[in-house]
């Protein structure tokens, strides 16, 4: 099961800078097990998308060769500090996970 | 008799593996959602056909897109990319590493007050041109900045 996000979002100025930290072992498929010779099947974050207050303001397909443990950095004009942060993912496994922060 | 009973029963014992392996296959979940992802676009084993799955052909060169990496990634695997976009009307950012195998990593669609500005983290297989394609008013510019990659290198 994935693990928790890391979300942190501040204020400054009108803008609301996000940093997003995701646990993913972002699998490219390209890679051989050591030990048995065998490829390493691709598992690997497909779908980010964010909301700020109910409002999309970040959507993202990942391809193979975004890092390990991805980390996502945006930053949003208009946001309000209390207003509410969603983020999603949703790997080609299937496997997803949404967690929430606050505008500070 | 006896044999006539043990390859009946052999039979059916290998239509059920299949059946199951069948029913396994099915309940795989994930494969609706593989469908809305741009696979085309990110399994292009070139640039040139990955801008064209994205529709970003024809990219003019801008200026007003700022590209900041490290000049020399010690470590492949994980590179820092941070792209500003000074573009009025900046709706998407696109990241493409020329030498990968598949060279486009990641396509952000930004809305709602969303600023033209990403940062991640992306791997690198060599030595690369990072190119960044962005969407502005229904047009098209990009930006390129290489990067050495020295895996296993000793930091040069």
């Amino acid at each position: 099961m994935a693990e928790p996000m890391k979300i942190r979002a501040q204020m400054q100025g009108d803008t609301a800078d996000v940093k997003v930290l995701m646990n993913h072992i972002m699998e490219t498929g390209l890679r051989k097990d050591a030990k048995t010779g065998q490829m390493i099947p691709a598992h690997f974050i497909q779908h980010v998308d964010v909301t700020v207050g109910g409002r999309t303001v970040l959507e993202a397909q990942w391809g193979y060769a975004v890092a390990k443990n991805p980390f996502l950095g945006f930053k949003v004009k208009g946001a309000k500090a209390g207003e509410k942060i969603v983020v999603n993912w949703v790997d080609n496994k299937g496997d997803k996970r949404t967690d929430e922060a606050t505008i500070a | 008799m006896k044999q006539t009973r043990r390859v009946f029963l052999k039979g059916t014992g290998a239509a059920g593996t299949v059946a199951l392996a069948i029913a396994a296959g099915l309940l795989k979940p994930g494969q609706v959602l593989a469908a809305e992802w741009n696979k085309a676009a990110f399994e292009a084993k070139t640039t040139a056909d990955a801008l064209k799955d994205i529709s970003a052909s024809g990219a003019a060169k801008s200026a007003d897109i700022l590209i900041k990496t490290p000049d020399i990634a010690e470590n492949g695997a994980v590179v820092p990319v941070e792209v500003t976009s000074k573009i009025p009307g900046t709706t998407d950012i696109a990241i493409l590493a020329e030498q990968n195998a598949n060279p486009l990593i990641a396509e952000f669609t930004l809305a709602s007050g969303a600023e033209g500005f990403v940062s991640t983290r992306i791997k690198m297989a060599k030595t690369s041109n990072v190119t960044v394609v962005v969407k502005a008013g229904g047009k098209v510019y990009t930006a390129s900045k290489e990067v050495k990659v020295t895996i296993g290198g000793c930091g040069g």
